[in-house]
């Protein structure tokens, strides 16, 4: 099939950009969104000019390194995907399509398609972890946790850090981002210890780096490519408030 | 004749006697010591994390842009260790066992001896940080089997045991970064190692945004940059995998052991175009419930579900029926190849094999599989557009993981002082053949609970910070990596860097790839230094040094990839035998099965790097086996 395609192209951090326009021809239905971008890349250097610059590693769908917006919904229109993992089947030859970087305060466009998401990781920084050293720890079936919990946790730490869910809120809040781990490490036994702070700092931190706060639009949720719900933001707030008046 | 420096005493005691003989740095005088950590997968980032724990000053790189990113974040199935929790028999012994037979006999059995001892603490560290395993309703951990095993030891976080695993050791690591222990450098890449009067000292990296070429100095240098067989251009790696540190690395002297153990794995979803940029695996976690076979009859193009059940041949239980569907990766892959060469593979090009699910649903309804495996199902419908809960899945097997990697030491250090190599950038575990679920184990092995140790010994011998950017090996450092970036965008010639990446990724494939012989390895010693010629004189590279440039870093990366492809060719044109992945047609086994030769190759293979076109040194570290009793390594 053949595309027109509208890209965000971007020098650098402080030019302005614009969206330009490229064709690709004679796209397979199996190929992938980011091997579609290949070949138009391809064929622009054999041009002489700059492919377009975008991030992706594992192509698997679960470095969270892509950061599209496609046809203004990150990661594109097929719910629970990646970039990398949209294939063109969800496509119709003539299709136009816009392609356009991961936009937020937070998130400074680099170069295209490429933007700076380090902010997540300092949310992290302040305290998304237990904090347990290396070595002195106890048999690790001395503290059961009930299935249902280590679900629960695991249904949140599937969270990939791709930041769609930033992307796709009209505050460019990251609530759903920290919810995801600070619910992730509540709900097991390990994590309750440090659960007040760890709410806290983390809160803290993400309004620190110019995300915005959450108005209840429910994008995020419907963004994510591994469906991590809203629940957990319900969840960051029960943390929050209880940290707040001091119950454990 | 190389020396890998085990501890003496019988195996269960050797590392607990190498840990009273190293030397410690006191708390003190750990933070005087710098150290860098290169690369922040499994292995990189437990030991960076570890190592600024103790309180030493880290600096942490990855070409990502997030040190959560590096590709041990793909794994799907599981990590091994000798719990024995399902009470089925197994023991650190038997994991030591297994992972030695599994590897062909070509690992250090002291190494694999320590890596199944540690196997149970890392299980425990990895739960103490919260990574959410799967649990019985009980609330205890939950096992499943694994490929090479006859025992249920690999723990899992449903098809993303990589991740959380990842995620765990990345939580601990931006800990350390949070108390100023540890620097992180994301998007940066290393291009060159630093040595300074014959000790590891330092690297040169690219920023990867602004193109600037930098020093860093350090009292040691630990690699942890993963594995190479990107140089297969297709393989289930992520897209910026690369061998290029290690490659540097060693064009400084540190040397290559068995480059050619590349290990390829069966169940990956096929090629399904020239387009493909990668291949992906579907964890070997399937083969617990589902069951491979093609028709019996060459070129049968029914569907599936019109194929009867006395059509089918289902050739992994026919074969090796103690093990069937769960026979290790090797073997499984090659008579996946086999009956496709016979010319009855299945799908558009005839290169695949079915794994079907139809048995398993009957038995435990469509839930359980869901439950089990709903992720890699879902993964495989938005790759291919089909349901494998309907129909079967089409497999075929794939480069997946280097066994090969820098030579190191039991302390993990190379053959330069200071440099130590860990994860699957090193050679030492698993032989010619590594079990699944046995990265994962290896890459925190090395990173929570060996490194720590080792390069504390090496520490107390050195001054720290001896050494600084202002010395000349530095400065000639900058001044070669400036070079070579200059020379890839001043050949401005008429091919991309993609085509050249994909045909050197042909001829490894065909030549060096799944069965290779003295005749095909000959063929690629004879044509990889000419592609490499003409990338030299053809390539284009567009942009300028300056700036963020993806085309020049893969140019970079391909152009080590067109030099380390003939170091591999050369290894396994050198290795007369067959072993574990490495299968030589000339040496089978009536069956069709790896044929060792003991006598003349129970080896490392240690490569010397002494110029590009000029053929490296070999260099022997002769393999003892005390004891397990090297036999032919059965499945049947």
């Amino acid at each position: 099939m053949d595309l027109n395609l509208f890209v965000w192209r971007q020098k650098r951090p402080d030019e302005k950009g614009a969206m330009e326009r490229y064709e690709a021809e004679d796209i397979s239905p199996d190929m992938s969104f980011l091997e579609m971008l290949d070949v138009v890349n391809e064929e622009l250097i054999k041009r002489g000019m700059e492919p377009i610059a975008f991030d992706h590693d594992c192509r698997e769908g679960i470095c969270g390194m892509c950061s599209q917006v496609i046809n203004g919904i990150p990661h594109g229109p097929r719910e629970k995907t990646t970039a990398c993992q949209l294939h063109m089947r969800n496509f119709k030859d003539g299709d136009t399509i816009y392609i356009e970087p991961f936009r937020a305060k937070a998130f400074p466009v680099i170069k295209d398609l490429i933007i700076d998401r380090s902010a997540l990781d300092r949310i992290i920084q302040a305290g998304g972890y237990i904090s347990a050293h290396t070595g002195g720890v106890p048999d690790a079936n001395t503290i059961l946790i009930p299935k249902e919990d280590a679900d629960t946790a695991m249904d949140a730490a599937e969270c990939i850090g791709c930041g769609a869910c930033v992307a796709a809120c009209p505050n460019g809040s990251a609530m759903l981002f920290t919810a995801a781990k600070v619910s992730h490490l509540a709900v097991l036994p390990q994590g309750k210890i440090e659960a007040a702070r760890r709410v806290c700092v983390m809160t803290e931190a993400m309004l620190k780096e110019g995300f915005g706060n959450c108005g209840n639009h429910y994008e995020c949720q419907a963004a994510c490519p591994k469906g991590i719900k809203v629940k957990f933001i319900a969840k960051l707030n029960r943390e929050y408030i209880k940290a707040q008046i001091g119950i454990k | 004749m190389l020396d890998g420096k085990c501890p003496s005493g019988p195996i269960h005691e050797k590392w607990d006697r190498r840990k009273q003989e190293l030397k410690l740095v006191s708390p003190a005088n750990k933070r005087r010591y710098k150290i860098i950590v290169v690369g922040t997968g499994l292995a990189g980032a437990s030991a960076a994390a570890t190592l600024g724990e103790l309180g030493c000053n880290v600096e942490a790189f990855c070409y990502q842009d997030s040190p959560r990113r590096g590709h041990s974040i793909a794994a799907q199935g599981g990590i091994n260790a000798a719990k024995n929790y399902p009470n089925d028999g197994d023991s650190i012994f038997r994991l030591f066992y297994d992972t030695v037979k599994g590897g062909d006999f070509r690992a250090r059995e002291a190494n694999v001896y320590r890596l199944a001892m540690i196997s149970n603490s890392i299980i425990d560290q990895c739960v103490a940080q919260g990574v959410p395993f799967a649990r019985d309703y009980a609330g205890y951990l939950d096992n499943r089997s694994f490929g090479g095993a006859q025992v249920s030891r690999t723990f899992y976080a449903r098809g993303q045991t990589g991740q959380q695993l990842l995620l765990g050791a990345y939580a601990a690591l931006m800990r350390q970064v949070r108390a100023g222990s540890v620097k992180l450098y994301p998007r940066t890449e290393m291009l060159d190692l630093v040595i300074v009067d014959g000790e590891a000292k330092g690297i040169t990296v690219r920023d990867l945004v602004s193109g600037d070429i930098k020093c860093h100095a350090a009292d040691a240098v630990c690699l942890c940059t993963g594995g190479y067989t990107n140089v297969f251009y297709l393989s289930t790696n992520a897209m910026g995998s690369n061998v290029t540190a290690v490659y540097r690395a060693y064009k400084k002297g540190a040397f290559f052991a068995n480059p050619c153990f590349t290990q390829i794995h069966p169940t990956c979803i096929p090629v399904s175009g020239e387009h493909q940029s990668k291949l992906t695996l579907m964890s070997e976690s399937l083969r617990n419930d589902g069951r491979v076979w093609v028709p019996k009859n060459k070129g049968d193009e029914r569907p599936p579900s019109e194929i009867a059940e006395p059509e089918r041949d289902y050739y992994l239980e026919r074969k090796y029926p103690a093990f069937g569907n769960l026979a290790p990766r090797d073997i499984a892959s090659r008579a996946a190849k086999e009956v496709c060469d016979e010319g009855r593979g299945v799908g558009p090009g005839g290169y695949g094999v079915y794994l079907d699910f139809e048995d398993a649903i009957k038995r435990l309804g469509e839930n359980t599989i869901r439950e089990r495996y709903g992720n890699l199902f879902e993964m495989y419908e938005r790759i291919t557009g089909e349901d494998a809960y309907k129909q079967p899945m089409r497999i075929y097997p794939a480069p997946h993981y280097a066994m090969g990697g820098l030579w190191v030491d039991y302390n993990l250090q190379s053959n330069i002082q200071g440099l130590f190599v860990l994860g699957e950038a090193n050679f030492s575990d698993h032989g010619a053949n590594r079990l699944g679920a046995s990265a994962l184990m290896q890459g925190l092995a090395d990173g929570y609970f060996i490194i720590s140790y080792t390069i504390a010994d090496y520490l107390a011998l050195t001054k720290p910070g001896s050494v600084n950017t202002g010395h000349a090996e530095f400065r000639r450092s900058i001044e070669d990596v400036n070079a070579s970036i200059k020379k890839l965008l001043s050949i401005n010639g008429r091919r991309t860097v993609n085509e050249f990446h994909r045909k050197l990724g042909r001829i490894m494939w065909e030549y060096v790839g799944m069965s290779r012989n003295e005749d095909g390895l000959k063929k690629a010693l004879a044509v990889i230094p000419e592609l490499r010629a003409e990338f030299w004189e053809n390539v284009t590279v567009t942009g300028s040094g300056e700036e963020l440039n993806q085309e020049l870093e893969k140019a970079g990366r391909v152009a080590d990839f067109l030099e380390f492809a003939e170091l591999m060719a050369r290894d396994a044109f050198y290795r007369n035998e067959s072993c574990g992945g490495h299968f030589r047609v000339e040496h089978q086994m009536p069956d069709g099965e790896a044929k060792r030769d003991d006598e003349d190759f129970c080896y490392v293979a240690a490569w010397e790097f002494k110029g590009i076109n000029k053929e490296p040194e070999l260099h022997k570290e002769p393999l003892s086996f005390e004891d397990v009793k090297p036999a032919v390594r059965s499945y049947k």
